[in-house]
């Protein structure tokens, strides 16, 4: 198959699958960064480098969720035609919750 | 003129990496919203889309880079306990922001903010350069896949500035210090 014939192929499952692990990768980055802070076991859970603390094992974990989440996808949605609009949605709406979480105020809240 | 070997380190990760992302990405979103947008009739030469993809992963080299020094190298500085009865706080910048109520703030807010801010720019800027290198012209007919990117893009852009402002005040509070230095130039006294 030549590459043009397979760059016009291309469905939109991969892209989609890329935009919402990102999504996903941010939300568990404010998710952590909140639980780490409230949960006490959690907090010295994620203390994998002590001269960072915590915020080692935090980032550490948002990144391997964020990766997996984009390997699964990326298998489930590899030459297919998704609801992007949908997904486009969601992970954007995941990104901006996961952005807020990290804002010490809102983090309070919780 | 001389430098400490931990103000370099700092230099490093905000102007050498830091400032540099937030410079690039100004021209990521225009180039994205150029090269991709529905009604531009003009195909992107295969060398244009080269070079965007190159330099979108640059751009994620430097985030990864800038978020990786911060944490692992100079973050530890900032958050090194000083041994009891230590008066001089000028090494320990974090104990020094926390011991005044004018300062406190910059790490309560500046740093408790920025640390974990700053993880979503790499997340962000290596998807959109993944994307890109994927479907190069294709991205044209997915412009909701456009746009989405173009937003990753702009969070990024908006993270890495809260990052790079507070990296910039907490570094004029209480810069980090200390390690060997460095002798740049030698001067004269008059």
């Amino acid at each position: 198959m030549s590459a043009t014939t397979a760059t016009a192929t291309l469905t939109n499952g991969p892209g989609a699958a890329a935009v919402l692990a990102a999504g996903i990768g941010s939300f568990a980055l404010g998710l952590f960064a909140v639980l780490a802070e409230k949960i006490t076991t959690l907090k010295s859970w994620t203390n994998f480098y002590n001269p960072t603390g915590p915020l080692s094992g935090v980032t550490t974990m948002a990144v391997i969720v964020w990766l997996a989440a984009w390997a699964i996808l990326n298998l489930r949605w590899r030459g297919r035609e998704v609801r992007l609009v949908l997904v486009s949605r969601i992970a954007l709406a995941l990104l901006a919750v996961g952005m807020l979480l990290t804002i010490p105020p809102i983090a309070d809240l919780f | 003129m001389e430098i400490t070997t931990r103000s370099l380190w700092t230099l490093i990760h905000g102007m050498g990496f830091g400032a540099l992302y937030l410079m690039a990405c100004s021209g990521a979103l225009v180039e994205l919203y150029r090269r991709y947008c529905t009604h531009n009739s003009v195909e992107p030469s295969s060398r244009d889309e080269t070079f965007l993809r190159v330099y979108l992963a640059v751009m994620a080299g430097l985030a990864w880079l800038a978020v990786v020094t911060g944490s692992y190298i100079i973050y530890p500085w900032y958050r090194a306990k000083p041994p009891a009865g230590t008066a001089n706080l000028a090494v320990y910048p974090r104990y020094l922001l926390l011991s005044s109520p004018t300062t406190s703030g910059w790490h309560n807010m500046g740093m408790e903010w920025k640390e974990y801010i700053a993880w979503i720019v790499p997340i962000a800027i290596t998807m959109a350069a993944v994307v890109v290198m994927q479907y190069g012209r294709r991205l044209k007919d997915h412009p909701q896949l456009r746009n989405t990117i173009l937003c990753f893009v702009w969070a990024s852009l908006l993270s890495a500035g809260i990052a790079g402002f507070f990296g910039a005040m907490l570094n004029k509070n209480a810069p980090v210090e200390g390690g060997d230095t460095i002798h740049l130039v030698q001067g004269e006294s008059k």
